[in-house]
């Protein structure tokens, strides 16, 4: 094809006796959105080093505009017109919306001094390029994820750019601010400009994407038009595995709920919060972001004690004035975002596997028992299928699946009535996603009452036998789970 | 619609140097109703002449911090580079104007800064540990290999030039006379020099660039190795004509005069409101912030405190300085988080 305007041809990379790369080959035309799916580790982010110029092929070659380069450099990548929008946007917090516009294709042209007339006009013209409007003069640093990623678009724009490359840009975003960003995608395909979006999310492929290409373990395992693809096929080329969707049935329900609350109230949070988790449930809250649905388990959880209303474990009364009160009272909570909030990222697996516990693995004088602690360690990287070489690594070598296993592992040594899960596979790949489902499904079969709260509806749906629906601070919905769909859900959350 | 008034306001509301400014303000009227001689001619000249070195200084620990290092070594380097520049214009006889001197401590200071510069910005190693280590290896050299002394004579040139003065101011009730040291000057051009590269040229915002992010400096094409390189030889420069000034000034050299300056330049700094994890500062804020300490450290006494209780005033004040910036820092947090929340409802 004499139009196409980037083509990888067999591209092999290896770093240090890994094998990164297996012969990647796929082509992108003008004006395609292309996407580029994989789990993590697949070899996505080296394909895309390999493309921009960071990283050279071992083998294979890419050509440009019809151009074959061996290896290409950061400047000659930015010459062809290619960009990469990264995760983290490669903004400067600290500087104003205007410098961050201009300062790139300031660099760019080498330039030794500055002239702020110019870089304010440079900075208008970029936003005028997406139809974007903000204040120039405002600090980065203090702007929504949307609104900077709309600034490393706008700048990614002044270079002749013919292929933006999007490194899973929806990751952060709310739904509507997805629309937005779709939107612009599309703009951009219409002036010619072509897109490799990559992402993980099933939905967003099949919504924005024409082409896409799939790896797994370094090599290619299926590329194409996406409209032959659907999520079955998608889920199998990313894991190798094949799923099925299981809804979550709770057999033999025990009639006497193991946990309750009567009229919970948080003043300017939520107020009259009143049900009932019996053992072996899986109960959804589900709601828009300030719906008051984390502020609910941070209170159950003891972090923002409730200011009135009645919690009940087991039909008896209990307060619960501080986490220490909940963890007494078998209750867990795995937060929203774990990396800050669930883990000591820097120590190792066994140590945040048994954190929560250390009371019970201790002898005397607060000393720790080590045949005990292994044995515990070892118990739970074997239940959870946690996929370390040696458990003393630390947690920040793990995936995302893995690192949100170690959470529930910690949770679970302490033997729980409890376990409330805020987001529980947020920025978990589809395979790790499907194992922590099923964990909880074999929690709750063993009469663990769990409570997910999440807004990804399918997981919603799939995992809970019953949801409750929380708008503005109070339940508007109590459904069934086999009875409602995603837009009745909808509906009631908006 | 608020008018830019306001939105100018706000701004400056979050930031630190309005509220270091109004502080300084304050003890400057304190000073002034206890003993009525502050805003007195020679009392204003001499706190100017004693902000000449920690000013120097503030503006070369400043660029550092802006670039997300720190620099704990600019006293040692700049004993080190004028004793050695004194010692050798003392050991050639040497006899004419002070250029010399400046000339040969601005090289050494260079050559000095270059050491830092090339482990931090090349070798990529925190700048805490590099410059801890260098200010012991320059110590060392000064006081091992060199075998510092006191020099209590210095070059004639040294010597006229620490007693030119601008003007002489005169106190009309106590008749005492202070001389505005002609270093001022020299402290006023460097400060200018530095606004202008900070503000107007491509390596100054590199500094900015860095300090706010790394990995996005790099990405957008910013030396980095090469500003950090080149921005630790202009801070070795900027310290060491601050040791030919305080030489000159003193009409003598002492080897641990300066050591121990750093960490209340620092505290001056962040007292301004440039934070320590870098990209976030002004330079006025900077020597706003050196002034206080340095009216502290010279003033006190005028209001009847004793000086050994002085550090415990600068200790105090920086507690509470700090705090405050970090309080403006949070409160930011809050504000811009709840707009997020806010845009994300709509």
């Amino acid at each position: 094809m004499a139009d196409s305007l980037l083509k990888t041809v067999d591209i092999h990379k290896s770093f240090v006796g890994v094998q990164a790369l297996k012969g990647v080959s796929l082509s992108l035309n003008p004006g395609e959105i292309h996407c580029l799916a994989g789990e993590n580790g697949s070899g996505k982010s080296t394909l895309i080093k390999i493309i921009s110029g960071v990283y050279s092929p071992s083998q294979g070659h890419i050509e440009l505009n019809g151009k074959e380069y061996g290896k290409i450099s950061p400047i000659e990548a930015i010459k062809n017109g290619i960009q990469v929008i990264y995760q983290d946007f490669s903004v400067f917090p600290n500087l104003t919306v205007m410098e961050n516009l201009a300062l790139n294709s300031e660099l760019a042209d080498r330039r030794h001094f500055v002239n702020w007339k110019r870089m304010r006009k440079i900075a208008e013209e970029s936003l005028a390029k997406i139809n974007f409007s903000i204040d120039l003069d405002a600090d980065v640093g203090s702007l929504t994820v949307a609104e900077k990623q709309m600034i490393a678009i706008s700048r990614a724009l002044m270079f002749n750019t013919r292929l933006i490359i999007m490194d899973e840009p929806t990751t952060a975003l709310t739904r509507l601010e997805v629309k937005q960003l779709f939107n612009i995608i599309l703009k951009l395909k219409e002036q010619g400009i072509a897109i490799l979006f990559v992402s993980h999310k099933l939905n967003e492929v099949f919504e924005i994407s024409e082409y896409f290409t799939i790896l797994r373990n370094g090599s290619l395992v299926a590329s194409g038009e996406t409209k032959e693809l659907d999520s079955k096929k998608f889920s199998f080329y990313m894991t190798g595995r094949e799923f099925e969707a299981k809804h979550f049935i709770p057999d033999q329900l025990s009639k006497n709920p193991i946990f309750e609350t009567k009229n919970l109230n948080l003043n300017n949070h939520f107020q009259d919060i009143s049900f009932t988790l019996n053992p072996g449930e899986i109960l959804g809250i589900t709601g828009l972001l300030d719906s008051g649905r984390t502020d609910l388990a941070l209170s159950i959880f003891g972090v923002k004690p409730p200011d009135s209303g009645e919690i009940y474990i087991k039909g008896k009364p209990v307060e619960i004035k501080n986490i220490q009160t909940a963890i007494e009272h078998k209750i867990g909570y795995v937060p929203e975002d774990r990396l800050s909030e669930g883990l000591f990222l820097s120590q190792s697996i066994s140590d945040n596997i048994i954190v929560s516990e250390i009371d019970k693995l201790t002898v005397q004088a607060g000393i720790f028992d080590s045949k005990k602690k292994e044995d515990e360690i070892k118990k739970w990287v074997k239940e959870l299928s946690i996929a370390t070489p040696d458990p003393n690594n630390a947690c920040q070598t793990l995936s995302g699946g893995n690192q949100q296993r170690i959470v529930l592992a910690k949770w679970l040594a302490c033997n729980l009535d409890i376990l409330i899960l805020n987001g529980p596979t947020v920025g978990v790949d589809i395979g790790s996603k499907h194992d922590i489902h099923q964990i909880l499904h074999n929690l709750a079969a063993k009469g663990l009452g769990v409570i997910i709260i999440s807004d990804d509806l399918p997981e919603v749906l799939e995992n809970c036998s019953r949801i409750l629906v929380m708008k503005s601070g109070e339940i508007v919905a109590d459904l069934k789970a086999d009875t409602t769909d995603e837009t009745t859900i909808l509906s009631y959350m908006m | 619609m608020q008018t830019s008034l306001q939105i100018t306001l706000k701004r400056l509301s979050r930031r630190n140097e309005p509220y270091v400014f109004i502080v300084l303000l304050g003890l400057c009227l304190l000073i002034e109703i206890r003993s009525g001689q502050f805003f007195s001619p020679n009392n204003l000249v001499d706190i100017s002449s004693a902000l000449i070195v920690p000013g120097l200084f503030a503006i070369g620990a400043f660029l550092v911090l802006i670039s997300g290092g720190i620099d704990v070594s600019f006293p040692a380097l700049a004993s080190l580079s004028a004793y050695s520049t004194t010692k050798f214009l003392i050991m050639i006889n040497y006899n004419g104007g002070i250029w010399a001197a400046i000339l040969i401590a601005l090289f050494i200071g260079a050559i000095l800064g270059a050491f830092n510069g090339l482990f931090i910005g090349y070798f990529n190693l925190p700048a805490l540990i590099v410059t801890l280590g260098s200010s012991s290896v320059f110590k060392g050299i000064m006081q091992g290999a060199l075998n510092s002394k006191q020099l209590t004579t210095i070059p004639v040139g040294m010597v006229e030039y620490g007693k030119s003065s601008l003007f002489i101011a005169k106190n009309s009730v106590s008749g005492l006379t202070s001389r505005m040291p002609v270093s001022f000057l020299a402290f006023l051009l460097v400060l200018a020099l530095t606004f202008f590269i900070l503000r107007y040229t491509m390596f100054g915002r590199g500094i900015y660039c860095i300090g706010g992010s790394e990995s996005s400096a790099i990405r957008a094409g910013v030396r980095v190795k090469r500003t950090k390189f080149i921005m630790y030889i202009i801070v070795g420069m900027i310290a060491s004509l601050a040791g030919i000034i305080r030489t000159s000034m003193m009409q003598q050299f002492h080897p641990t005069n300066m050591l121990g300056m750093e960490l209340n330049i620092i505290a001056g700094i962040v007292l301004g409101g440039t934070l320590l994890t870098g990209g976030r500062g002004t330079l006025f804020g900077a020597i706003l912030g050196t002034l206080l300490i340095v009216i502290v450290e010279n003033s006190l006494i005028l209001i009847g405190v004793p000086t050994s209780f002085r550090s415990v005033f600068i200790g105090s004040l920086i507690i509470v300085g700090t705090s405050v910036s970090i309080y403006q820092a949070t409160k930011m947090n809050r504000i811009s988080i709840k707009k997020i929340i806010k845009r994300r409802v709509v």
